[in-house]
């Protein structure tokens, strides 16, 4: 009996020990996203780019085995996603906090990472305020006002005058109204009406009747991509308004590589301003592609799949830099001034506000080979967020 | 003038398409005093119905209606069998409780077989475009829709008023003892009639694919719309969620187009104005 208790005190001792040497050759990145409801398919996209990139990379770095570890926030839940964090990091003593797709998620976690002292980067979460909430958020995806500044700015150039702005009414849209306002009319170009829609509105009809009347000669729009922007361009097309020669302009969102083509035909010749196309021609781009179907079948890798992969990108590169070590000062250091060759081109972290400079290019959606893709013709590089 | 015109045509449309989406609701919360919130489920059953035969198998727009309305009564009749039979003499609140619940397994087996996106649909050509009469554009899809209420409406109403499953049901609605004691197969005419409230909000659901969209949440989301109609339509009548649906139609889109910063809202308010002015909805059937 008495052995038998000194075996299990001993057995228990063991563990006891075990338990820290293994955790220390193992880094935990602990992925909070949205796994379920409207947004699954996007937490999805950013899980398999996350998946891609280790299926490409292999799982270990410096000497160290990776391991992910995925929460689902269900969707726009900021006391779940800090929920979620705080218990990554007390009980499974993660790493690193990754993922994000929506904004709020994110920003009610900025406060666990700086407590906790952990890297936190950005995978999606497009809100320019994001990264002033904590010296250790890091951005790798895009800002909206990164993405509609230089969409102004092309159209300006372009010999386009006059614009009417159509956002759905939250805080994404209103920040990309804004911002491509300011930016047009600082251009010289007149914004002839703004109108802001509810988020779940059955019909357009009536809304692009109204634009239709005002004659514009192009609509900036900024919609959840899916089924808003699908029913958006349906109306589009049934009033006639790309007949009536009126073009459409929007932030790369609206024909993401994951919609575009269920979204079909009324898309063709939308020109939007993006960071990330499936079509974007570079070796990397080809080799994240295989990478991506190794991991989820026929499924085309959008803009939140890129961010999945880049993420990763980062955190391999600071263990390979600091030789394994996690620690988030360290860490940082390395972070802050990142460069990276991406698959959606050329890519910096700005030591100075952790967001990210990248090439926004130009797009327009063209039909190939039976299916639909947003074409790269033109490009502004290296643009800094401009909502700083 | 012209736009005035082409608001009240869009209005119109837009008011038959609630109608159609709501009309399986009137039957079987209107007619059968069953509180089905899992109205929006059997429409969805009917979108994805249609959206798959059309996309996989290339089914022709008209026979894929026609599928979504049998498949989604045939699915009524086996829930009915299986559930809501039990439930009739149950109070409104278990009537609530269980049809919530088969929405959220609606949704739940949606997301899984169909993924959470949205679904691909795209109409024939011949219902694409505009046709231009006078001064006004009407869209050939919306000319569609309000040709359909009048057909589905005609139909139901000679179903409901003229024949004798029509006057049973209403018997056995009202006084289901005494009609049994009558000899009318109450149990049969309740399975029958749910059969086509289910089937309607199929074919409902497949109509409002293309301008409502059709993902995994849509029974929840236009759950409100499907109760608006109904409510302030009033109960037990064809007559009066037609009028509320075409109102609320007029009303929601002339507000969209003249007073755009309202938005969706205004279709809210006229609820509020109408339930307050009719409380017990816009038509009554006397008892």
């Amino acid at each position: 009996m008495k052995t038998n208790r000194f075996k299990l005190l001993l057995a228990g001792l063991m563990m006891a020990l075990a338990a820290p040497m293994a955790s220390a050759q193992t880094i935990k990145v602990g992925l909070i996203s949205e796994f379920s409801g409207p947004f699954a398919d996007y937490g999805k996209q950013m899980e398999n780019g996350v998946k891609a990139y280790m299926e490409q990379y292999g799982d270990t770095v410096a000497g160290k085995k990776i391991e992910i570890i995925t929460r689902d926030t269900t969707g726009p839940s900021p006391d779940v996603a800090k929920r979620l964090a705080q218990e990554l990091v007390t009980r499974d003593k993660v790493d690193f906090l990754v993922g994000f797709g929506l904004t709020p998620n994110a920003m009610a976690v900025t406060a666990v990472a700086t407590q906790a002292k952990k890297p936190m980067i950005i995978m999606n979460a497009a809100a320019s305020v994001i990264t002033t909430k904590s010296p250790y958020v890091v951005r790798v995806s895009q800002t909206i006002a990164q993405l509609s500044v230089p969409m102004a700015q092309w159209a300006a150039k372009n010999g386009v005058k006059r614009v009417y702005t159509f956002v759905a009414d939250y805080a994404p849209g209103i920040d990309a109204e804004e911002n491509f306002k300011k930016a047009f009319t600082a251009a010289g170009g007149e914004v002839v009406d703004s109108a802001r829609v509810p988020l779940t509105n059955p019909d357009f009809g009536p809304f692009v009747q109204r634009i239709k009347d005002a004659k514009p000669e192009a609509v900036f729009l900024f919609l959840p991509a899916g089924e808003e922007g699908i029913a958006f361009m349906k109306a589009f097309t049934e009033r006639g308004l790309a007949a009536a020669g009126i073009k459409v302009f929007a932030t790369g969102d609206l024909t993401d590589d994951g919609v575009i083509d269920t979204m079909g035909e009324p898309t063709v010749g939308i020109v939007t301003s993006g960071h990330y196309s499936a079509a974007h021609d570079s070796p990397e781009n080809k080799a994240f592609l295989k990478a991506y179907a190794a991991v989820a079948g026929d499924k085309r890798p959008n803009f939140m799949a890129v961010g999945g992969y880049d993420g990763m990108a980062a955190i391999y590169d600071v263990l390979k830099k600091n030789n394994g070590d996690p620690d988030a000062d360290k860490a940082m250091d390395v972070l802050k001034g990142w460069k990276h060759e991406s698959p959606r081109g050329p890519i910096m972290i700005d030591p100075d506000t952790r967001d990210i400079v990248q090439t926004v290019y130009i797009r327009r959606v063209e039909k190939q080979n039976g299916h639909y893709y947003n074409i790269e013709f033109d490009k502004f590089p290296a643009v800094k967020d401009p909502g700083k | 003038m012209a736009a005035l015109v082409g608001v009240l045509f869009d209005g119109v449309a837009y008011g038959s398409l609630l109608f159609l989406i709501s009309i399986g609701l009137a039957v079987t919360m209107g007619l059968m005093n069953f509180v089905n919130l899992a109205h929006g489920a059997f429409a969805m059953f009917g979108g994805y119905l249609a959206a798959t035969l059309m996309g996989r198998a290339g089914a022709p727009f008209l026979l894929a209606l026609f599928a979504a309305f049998a498949g989604a009564a045939l699915l009524g009749l086996v829930l009915e069998q299986m559930f809501y039979r039990r439930l009739y003499r149950a109070s409104a609140l278990d009537q609530v409780l269980f049809s919530i619940g088969l929405v959220f397994i609606s949704v739940a087996s949606a997301t899984y077989l169909f993924g959470s996106g949205q679904a691909a649909f795209a109409l024939p050509p011949w219902l694409l475009g505009q046709w231009h009469l006078g001064a006004i554009d009407v869209g050939v899809y919306r000319l569609f829709l309000i040709a359909a209420v009048a057909l589905v409406g005609a139909s139901l109403w000679l179903l409901l008023e003229h024949t004798r499953l029509g006057s049973w049901v209403r018997a056995a609605v009202d006084h289901r003892d005494a009609a049994e004691g009558l000899g009318i197969p109450v149990a049969a005419v309740f399975t029958a009639t749910f059969a086509i409230g289910s089937g309607l909000a199929g074919l409902g659901g497949a109509l409002g694919v293309d301008v409502l969209g059709l993902d995994p949440n849509f029974p929840l989301k236009y759950m409100v719309y499907f109760l608006l109609v109904v409510a302030v339509g009033g109960s037990g009548s064809l007559s009066g969620p037609l009028l509320a649906a075409l109102l609320l139609g007029i009303v929601d889109v002339a507000g969209k187009y003249y007073v755009p910063k309202l938005g969706a809202f205004v279709i809210y308010v006229l609820m509020v104005v109408l339930l307050l002015a009719f409380p017990g909805g816009l038509i009554r059937r006397k008892t």
